[in-house]
């Protein structure tokens, strides 16, 4: 399976039927992703940059078309089944951070491999990631609201890298950072890719798409 | 790993969680006191009521029929005429007939005590038969005297040899009748019992009694001689109703049932409240948790786990409700019971050795509990089916 991308995309297109008339997400779209690569979507508002990462991630199935992933055509299968390929082959890094508020951040990394590996492995491999992104020891039990918002990311990263997943999904990591912690972030995410994971990562920013090896530009739900 | 997050939820939100459990709380205590009210007054009534078993009572035929004895339809100023009891008579033989003279006449009994009480005439062959003695003797044939009702007795302090005045006439007391409890044929512990022949002397009544009482050996005949009864006399015209104490025991009961049935249903009011408070408790936690569900769900979380999840959450506070309510109807059911008997058996033995908790009683805790655990469960499924169908991508939008 070396040579097969991690994701094709074949004439892709998501629409959502509103009261106004239908609308045209992502129109016909036809794109690889390739282990290892580094890859910005770039795009204004509303040009299908998200539908086209929640496509990517599982989140949603296509109207038409057809997604493999690793060579798995996902569009047939259950919810089930899609949940299960994002909690084992699938990291997400949100804008929002997305942590659970209840939850400290060492508990934030172990949660998605506590859904399939024991309490003691799944706390090991969270401080070792946790420890990875640049989280101090004193902060692994704070809880996501006494953690500032590089801090929050970082803990969001690691829990998005803790099930070593095939490929990284990133919607605007850096949106609400200021430009010296969106840098920092970046260099974890470019380490990460140096260490051979795929990352995709949604961007409106041209300094943050610099360091992707590749950007793929939508305009109006199309690869332009 | 979701019980954990269930308790820690509720934790967050302990104000409304404990108010949620309160109501459950309420609920339950509401629907097991009751419930355990209610049987003590089923089983205070079944220790009160004489269960013969045996006795067909025929009473002068009433243009609308009752339901219960005493219910004031068939409350009337009628007698069988002497030639109808014989005719009964000859109908149930071999089993004994007992003729009933009943009235009421002012009794002094002493000391300046004076009131009107009811007299019940018998044929003192038959008293034996119908009534047992707490002391003295049984009235002999031809002989003036009176039996004396235990209550009656107990509140004037008549003993056997004491003199009491009926309408003026003086009899001595031969003696004091056991506690009988309420009967569907007479009711002697506040009456007083003399002999047919004096009843018949002093209140020159002749030939006319109110009701007369069948004496049924074996419980499989009554129907049979209810029957026979029914043909001889009714032929006609309806002259008598005939009925037994089985039936109208199981009217009571039936009545009692109903009673409990009630008071279940006030609790079970209460419960339903209860459970619509839970219903929205939840609700609102699902919807203040949707971006939180999403992100669960786009990090691997399954429908089924965040169903199980929010179920968790309304058990637990059905649980916690249901035992801490379980324990207090334990306390007030008690506390009500003891008070309802109290008041209903005041002056009487009834109360005596009375057990409130019996298997039942513990039946309508532990039914209690199971519905309010039950309820619980039932109102947290809705919300906990919604938060499971939410779509990822649409949870997380929601800010």
């Amino acid at each position: 399976m070396s040579g097969e991308p991690i994701l094709r995309f074949e004439e892709v297109s998501k629409i959502y039927p509103l009261p106004a008339g239908d609308l045209v997400a992502l129109d016909r779209v036809s794109l690889t992703v390739d282990p290892g690569e580094f890859i910005a979507v770039m795009g204004p508002s509303g040009s299908g940059k998200s539908t086209l990462l929640n496509l990517m991630g599982c989140l949603d199935v296509p109207t038409r078309g057809e997604i493999f992933l690793s060579g798995q055509e996902i569009s047939g299968m259950s919810d089930d089944d899609l949940t299960r390929l994002r909690r084992d082959r699938i990291g997400f890094v949100f804008q929002q951070f997305n942590l659970i508020p209840l939850l400290s951040a060492v508990e934030n990394v172990e949660f998605p491999l506590l859904l399939t590996t024991g309490r003691e492995e799944s706390r090991r491999r969270a401080i070792e990631v946790l420890t990875a992104v640049g989280i101090a020891e004193t902060h692994f039990a704070h809880k996501p609201a006494e953690l500032s918002g590089g801090q929050q990311q970082r803990v969001a990263i690691a829990r998005a890298l803790v099930n070593d997943p095939d490929l990284l999904l990133c919607d605007e990591p850096t949106g609400n950072l200021d430009s010296k912690t969106g840098s920092a972030i970046m260099e974890i995410l470019a380490a990460e890719n140096r260490e051979g994971k795929t990352v995709v990562m949604v961007t409106h920013d041209p300094g943050v798409a610099a360091y992707a090896r590749r950007t793929i530009r939508i305009v109006d739900g199309r690869v332009a | 790993m979701f019980f954990s997050f269930a308790t820690r939820n509720l934790r967050r939100h302990w104000i409304r969680s404990t108010l949620s459990i309160i109501g459950i709380v309420i609920g339950v205590v509401a629907i097991a006191s009751l419930g355990v009210m209610g049987n003590s007054i089923n089983l205070l009534a079944a220790n009160i009521i004489t269960d013969v078993g045996d006795t067909v009572v025929v009473t002068p035929h009433t243009a609308i029929g009752g339901t219960f004895a005493g219910d004031p339809r068939t409350v009337v100023d009628a007698t069988i005429p002497a030639r109808e009891v014989e005719e009964i008579r000859r109908a149930a033989n071999p089993h004994r007939t007992i003729p009933v003279l009943q009235g009421a006449d002012k009794v002094e009994f002493g000391r300046g005590e004076s009131g009107y009480a009811q007299i019940i005439g018998l044929e003192p062959g038959d008293i034996p038969v119908l009534l047992n003695l707490a002391e003295g003797q049984h009235l002999r044939q031809n002989q003036a005297g009176a039996l004396v009702g235990i209550h009656l007795a107990r509140e004037y302090g008549i003993a056997p040899g004491s003199r009491i005045a009926i309408g003026g006439e003086d009899v001595r007391v031969a003696g004091v009748l056991a506690e009988r409890g309420m009967g569907f044929d007479i009711n002697p512990d506040y009456a007083i019992v003399v002999s047919d022949g004096w009843y018949e002397s002093h209140f020159g009544a002749k030939d006319s009694y109110p009701m007369v009482i069948v004496r049924v050996g074996d419980v499989e005949q009554i129907d049979a001689v209810k029957d026979a009864i029914e043909i001889r006399i009714n032929r006609r015209e309806d002259l008598v109703d005939v009925s037994d104490s089985r039936e109208m025991l199981g009217q009571y009961e039936e009545i009692y049932d109903q009673i409990t049935a009630f008071l279940l249903g006030i609790g079970g009011i209460a419960l339903v409240v209860a459970a619509v408070n839970i219903l929205n408790v939840m609700y609102i936690s699902v919807t203040e948790r949707i971006r939180e569900i999403g992100v669960m769900r786009s990090i691997g979380v399954l429908r089924g786990e965040i169903l199980r999840m929010f179920l968790y959450e309304a058990m637990i506070l059905g649980v916690i409700g249901s035992v801490v309510g379980g324990i207090l109807s334990t306390a007030f059911g008690y506390l009500i019971s003891v008070a309802a008997i109290e008041v209903a058996t005041t002056g009487t033995t009834f109360g005596e050795n009375f057990t409130v908790f019996d298997q039942s009683a513990v039946g309508f805790i532990i039914f209690g509990m199971a519905f309010g655990i039950g309820t619980s469960i039932a109102a947290g499924f809705y919300p906990a089916w919604r938060a499971s169908n939410l779509a990822p991508v649409d949870a997380m939008r929601q800010k």
